[in-house]
């Protein structure tokens, strides 16, 4: 293929991930980095160090609108990004010891696992004491609902911190944003609200990345012809799929895309336990 | 909107629109001028080789890109796009700090440092 040709055929790739990354709420990573090497035949390192970027251009670009109209929780958002950033540095070095077939399998994982909790549903008891360490740190905050403020408790902080980690290990290894489990260690064990949780994730999402790129840029990994259309593409199927996502049905949609991003898991594992992958 | 919590949020969506649209803006132009210099070349990723030297590191992109050569200039976009968390961070520094919030200015200047050490220090 002639650059030109390959160009083209990755950023409108790119697109179609951007777009079911943001209609699933998996994010851009999750897809285009099984698309890159099982699709195109990119080499897994590659692919990882590209992902990354296009998860910065996303996350940055939804935070901001999110931030602004005051859902995140910025206190509790970079209290976790010690956790994240110490994560992310330790997975990137990771990705340079362990085999592609070990990434390969741990992908597929990880994608079974965030198309499993993207079904799930959000928790809905909130707490009413508020702990002790969360009111040390100044977590307890309040976020918009239908016009008024409803002000929540922060709980578990080591046991959210903890699972930082591993998002943030993973995200590093893997090149995606790990906005699934984030968002589990949010709502389920910090029992912070739904909505507060999925965007202060967005808003952790761009810095976790950072902090595992700049190690991938080092090593040679963000190669500027396969990067450009893949953070263009993805960040425009991104940000379509949100406008998307207020207009459209997305039932019969997410159903779709679910249905994608399963076999990718599967053929991710696959091909990694039959070493077939770059 | 004049407390010191929504003036962060405003400043802090301010930093991260910005920096994503000129960076955007930046790789689109290099992105064009590559294509046009080397749009009819084979081309293919399914082995690894690295980068060179040029394109690895902060004063190497800077240098590639002044010097007009079309994959340092994509490079330095995408160097915009990495800066854009971190300037988020750094700033977020300062608003604490004015706030004499030290406890949170700890917490934020952690981040600041392993971010740094990413992007800098290791090799």
């Amino acid at each position: 293929m002639h650059t030109l040709e390959f160009t083209f055929v990755i950023w409108i790739s790119s697109i179609l991930a951007g777009l079911i990354g943001s209609l699933t709420g998996l994010g851009g990573g999750v897809v285009i980095v099984p698309l890159l090497t099982l699709v195109f035949g990119v080499d897994i390192r590659y692919a990882i160090g590209a992902s990354l970027v296009s998860v910065i251009a996303t996350s940055s670009s939804a935070a901001a609108a999110y931030v602004q109209e005051g859902y995140s929780n910025l206190r509790v958002g970079m209290f976790l990004e010690i956790a994240t950033t110490i994560g992310a540095l330790t997975g990137a070095f990771l990705g340079l010891w362990v085999s592609v077939r070990f990434i390969a399998v741990i992908f597929g994982l990880a994608l079974l696992h965030a198309a499993y909790s993207a079904w799930q549903d959000q928790n809905q008891n909130e707490a009413s004491n508020p702990d002790p360490l969360a009111t040390r740190l100044k977590m307890d905050s309040s976020y918009p609902v239908d016009g008024a403020q409803k002000s929540y408790h922060v709980q578990n902080i080591p046991g959210g911190f903890l699972l930082m980690l591993i998002a943030g290990a993973l995200s590093g290894l893997l090149g995606i944003g790990s906005g699934a489990l984030k968002v589990i260690a949010m709502d389920r064990i910090m029992k912070i609200p739904f909505k507060v949780s999925t965007t202060t994730s967005n808003f952790m999402i761009g810095v976790t990345a950072a902090a595992s790129v700049g190690i991938y840029l080092n090593r040679g990994y963000i190669d500027p012809g396969l990067a450009m259309p893949v953070m263009l593409g993805v960040l425009l199927g991104a940000l379509s799929g949100t406008h998307l996502l207020m207009k459209a049905k997305t039932k019969s949609l997410k159903i779709l895309f679910s249905v994608v991003i399963l076999t990718l898991a599967v053929e991710m594992i696959f091909n990694g336990i039959r070493g077939t992958l770059k | 909107m004049k407390t010191p919590a929504h003036k962060m949020d405003y400043w802090i969506g301010m930093i991260l629109r910005s920096g994503v649209i000129v960076s955007a803006v930046i790789v689109l132009a290099g992105g064009l001028l590559y294509l046009y210099r080397y749009g009819a070349l084979a081309k293919g990723y399914a082995n690894f080789q690295g980068e060179p030297e040029h394109l690895k590191d902060i004063a190497g992109i800077c240098h590639s890109a002044l010097a007009f050569q079309s994959r340092g200039i994509i490079q330095l976009g995408l160097l915009i796009l990495i800066a854009t968390p971190i300037m988020r961070v750094a700033l977020s520094i300062g608003i604490y700090l004015k706030e004499k919030d030290w406890l949170y200015v700890a917490v934020t200047s952690l981040v600041f440092g392993l971010l740094l050490y990413s992007l800098i220090f290791v090799k």
